[in-house]
């Protein structure tokens, strides 16, 4: 099965790419956008035959170890 | 009794010829290079982490490098109260491995930021003993997250303990911008609690030769050796 998983800095923290890419944008006239912040997708492949309980605790394993920092990120696993 | 002294290469490392050329010109002692992928360290003073885009800073800057075999073998040496200094990247891998409190994340204005800095030092330790209070140190900085931060408690954790090491400051015939990557209280540099392992952006090891613009980063060093 398909994993995927967003990675994004913490609210309180600035995230200066998303400020660009809000001020590009309302420059090209998208003026109604605002509070942007860029993160990240991460997508992996698990075997489908794990259990739902297995899969959760290996995703979390991974993101603590290596995929997130949580000092600074957040992470939220889609679908 | 000579001072010995090893710096780590990782993939990306671009600072480790700087680091060990300052080592063996300051030092005069034995000095070591390591790969990443060995498992055994040899007993020195020091240990160095350079510098430079290990692992092509995928992911975050430092995070695949504090997963490399030898990290182990640097813990295991902090933990012995050896001197363990992390410069520029090497301070991002430090705070990835969880020797030093908070991060680093991008600078403020999204720029690289690759020019002389000015600092000076905050609280006293071994690797700023033969800085005067006050002084102000001409060191340059090359990075694109530099910009140090910690929640409030940690922040707090640092002070009480005394564990910021240096911070940015104006120089003294300069009108360059004070906290020009946007740290948290303008630290440039930390300890652990136990001020054995510092952290610092500022590349010490590009400011000691008579061919630098600065001498200023002899001064840890020779703190060290003294």
């Amino acid at each position: 099965m398909r994993i995927k998983i967003l990675v994004r800095l913490k609210g309180q923290i600035l995230e200066p790419q998303g400020k660009v890419i809000e001020q590009s944008l309302n420059s090209l006239g998208f003026t109604e956008f605002s509070n942007i912040r860029q993160g990240k997708l991460i997508e992996l492949d698990l075997p489908d035959n794990i259990s739902k309980e297995e899969k959760a605790q290996k995703i979390d394993s991974v993101c603590k170890k290596l995929l997130v920092n949580d000092i600074i990120e957040e992470y939220e696993v889609l679908g | 009794m000579s001072f010995k002294s090893a710096v780590i290469t990782f993939p990306g490392s671009n600072c480790d010829r700087d680091a060990l050329c300052y080592l063996k010109d300051l030092t005069k002692g034995e000095v070591h290079n390591i790969w990443h992928e060995e498992t055994s360290l040899p007993k020195v003073d020091l240990v160095i982490l350079p510098g430079g885009f290990s692992f092509g800073d995928y992911l975050r800057s430092g995070a695949m490098a504090s997963k490399s075999k030898i990290i182990d073998e640097v813990v295991k040496h902090a933990n012995d109260n050896r001197y363990l200094l992390g410069i520029c990247n090497g301070f991002q891998i430090l705070t990835e491995i969880g020797l030093l409190e908070g991060a680093l994340i991008r600078n403020k204005k999204l720029k690289f930021l690759g020019k002389n800095c000015f600092i000076k030092k905050k609280f006293k330790n071994n690797f700023n003993s033969s800085i005067k209070d006050n002084q102000i140190l001409q060191i340059p900085i090359a990075h694109n997250e530099g910009n140090f931060y910690c929640d409030i408690e940690t922040l707090n954790l640092l002070k009480n303990n005394e564990q910021i090491a240096f911070e940015y400051c104006k120089g003294e015939f300069s009108n360059t911008e004070e906290n020009m990557n946007g740290s948290i209280e303008a630290i440039a540099g930390i300890t652990n609690k136990k001020k054995n392992v510092l952290g610092m952006m500022p590349h010490p090891e590009r400011a000691y030769s008579d061919f630098h613009q600065s001498q200023d980063g002899r001064l840890i060093i020779e703190s060290l050796i003294s």
